[in-house]
């Protein structure tokens, strides 16, 4: 079956590797945990990324590493051919919650990464962009809005805005929609895929939902846990662009079988 | 097809219209209400007094009370000598809420900030704040003196520590994802501190600046009555110990409109700065 597993070292074609890690590991000085075995996997420009399995499959630790947030035991982490050792302006990130900060305006939010690192005068300058981003993402006219008076789907549009207003090289996703509810979700996942194209993102996605990582990507990691290890990464040969239509397909219906599949397996474990 | 939509509907004449029951309390004005009380309150205190249930020396009529607030105005508008004492006191509660901002913010900081102020100073302010910080005037009035000073000593002291755990709760409030966020936008320790931990505290702050403004007038009454001195607690105690009572009454309420003035300015600050924390109400059409 063609949806089957590829090799590790031959995934979807897409452009150079961005980001790559190489026989990452991550053990927990604390209590000795081995969080992460052996990951290896390369982003290749402009592809759509997703990593799925069951709580404690090392997932998130995979991401603080790719973020920058917290160092691998063993491994080479390399990010545009220079070690990430450390929170990079080339890495954009995403989290569950939207984390907008309510004494600030929308518009003064997206800037915030900007602010941060540049200081007041650049990220005034930024605005100009910021405003750019609004628009892609269809928040025109919300710049001076506070965080309070966006719905939750409005307020992720902003932290998309937040999150590529640093012009990063790989977006880092943690569940982005997983609070919204599922109607709202859907759509922005199609919103997802439409600014990553835009932009010629390469993007990464850590999900709880096999239908969303099937509809939204190229290659999905499937993780197992204890230790969390790389299981097997199935490439998705659906055409782009995706629509919420293809849900409905046979093709969709059997990839999303097969990965419930090899997610069951290791439950039984 | 169901009954439902085949059904023709019964009865087109009458609107579906029945009146919602609101009760009697949500009917009337807040004002009513405390009015309401008010009066109440007032007809309790003249029956007792009338019924002569307690010694008019112990408990005056509201009438007599009355009388001596107009008494009590009419000196103070007119700058009599009570005006210098409600002065005094009123510098005193000034200059030891300030005290007691600057320290206990600091120290809020410190503790809130630092894993040092949490392990190796949180515990002394704990075991500080449950002794009875009142026995503490004895020793301001000996370090300091009679005068004004040992009051905002006092006065500081205890409006201090509500500032300290408002200030070191607030600085815990923002939640992981913010914190991970700054992180990953690579922000300083700095920055992360005055851009997002204290703006996210801003609430419980405030709580804490309104207990030690509660605490703050407290302090300086309390510091005046065990240390004597000019101001308007010294009033208070003078008339107590003629058996004044109507006197006494009427000076409490004219320093409670102090009291009250200094929250009311707290919570006007905190509308302003914290405009964000009330849920708002009328989002406007987009």
């Amino acid at each position: 079956m063609d949806l089957s597993a590829a090799p590790a070292d031959m995934p979807s074609q897409h452009g150079a590797p961005v980001y790559e890690l190489t026989h990452v590991s991550k053990t927990y000085a604390r209590n000795q945990v081995v969080a992460l075995e052996d990951v290896s996997l390369t982003l290749r420009h402009g592809s759509f990324s997703s990593v799925i399995g069951s709580s404690g499959c090392g997932k998130s630790t995979l991401l603080k590493i790719m973020a920058g947030l917290i160092p691998p035991s063993t491994g080479r982490v390399v990010l545009q051919d220079r070690p990430v050792r450390g929170p990079r302006r080339d890495i954009g990130m995403m989290f569950q919650q939207a984390t907008l900060f309510p004494w600030r305006t929308t518009v003064e939010n997206i800037v915030l990464p900007i602010e941060i690192r540049d200081g007041r005068a650049a990220a005034e300058k930024a605005k100009a962009r910021a405003h750019d981003l609004l628009e892609v993402v269809g928040l025109s006219g919300f710049e001076n809005v506070y965080p309070n008076e966006l719905s939750g789907g409005m307020a992720q549009r902003a932290s998309i805005c937040r999150m590529l207003i640093t012009e990063p090289a790989v977006l880092l996703l943690d569940e982005p929609f997983s609070a919204l509810d599922e109607l709202s979700r859907d759509m922005m996942n199609m919103e997802l895929q439409r600014i990553c194209n835009e932009k010629d993102a390469t993007a990464f996605l850590v999900t709880h939902s096999i239908p969303e990582a099937v509809i939204l990507s190229d290659d999905i990691y499937v993780m197992k846990p204890r230790p969390g290890r790389l299981a097997e990464i199935v490439t998705v040969d659906l055409p782009r662009p995706r629509t919420l239509e293809m849900m409905t397909t046979p093709k969709f219906g059997e990839i999303v079988a097969y990965i419930r599949g090899l997610l069951d397996r290791e439950a039984e474990l | 097809m169901t009954d439902v939509n085949v059904a023709p509907a019964r009865d087109d004449s009458e609107d579906t219209v029945w009146v919602e029951e609101v009760s009697f309390i949500d009917r009337v004005p807040r004002s009513v209400s405390m009015i309401f009380v008010f009066v109440v309150f007032i007809a309790l205190w003249q029956l007792t007094h009338a019924l002569a249930l307690v010694s008019p020396i112990i408990l005056p009529s509201p009438g007599e009370t009355f009388g001596d607030m107009l008494f009590v105005g009419h000196n103070l508008l007119t700058g009599g000598y009570m005006l210098p004492a409600l002065w005094i006191t009123i510098l005193e509660v000034i200059y030891g809420f300030a005290l007691a901002i600057a320290i206990g913010f600091s120290l809020g900081v410190l503790v809130g900030e630092t894993a040092f102020g949490e392990r190796a100073i949180m515990p002394y302010l704990v075991a500080i704040d449950t002794m009875p910080k009142v026995a503490f005037a004895p020793l301001f009035v000996a370090w300091l003196g009679f005068g004004i000073e040992s009051k905002v000593a006092l006065a500081a002291f205890i409006a201090t520590f509500p500032i300290v755990v408002g200030t070191a709760a607030g600085l815990h409030a923002a939640d992981e994802n913010a914190r991970m966020l700054f992180k990953t936008m690579g922000a300083s320790r700095m920055q992360t501190l005055i851009k997002m931990k204290l703006p996210a505290g801003l609430p419980q702050i405030f709580t804490g600046l309104k207990i030690g403004a509660v605490g703050v007038m407290a302090g300086a009454i309390t510091g005046e009555f065990l240390g004597g001195g000019k101001g308007f607690g010294e009033l208070i105690r003078v008339a107590a110990s003629q058996l004044n009572t109507p006197r006494v009454f009427s000076l409490i309420l004219y320093l409670s409109l102090v009291g009250l003035t200094l929250y009311a300015l707290v919570t006007f600050a905190q509308r302003k700065i914290v405009f964000w924390h009330k849920e708002r109400v009328g989002v406007s059409e987009h």
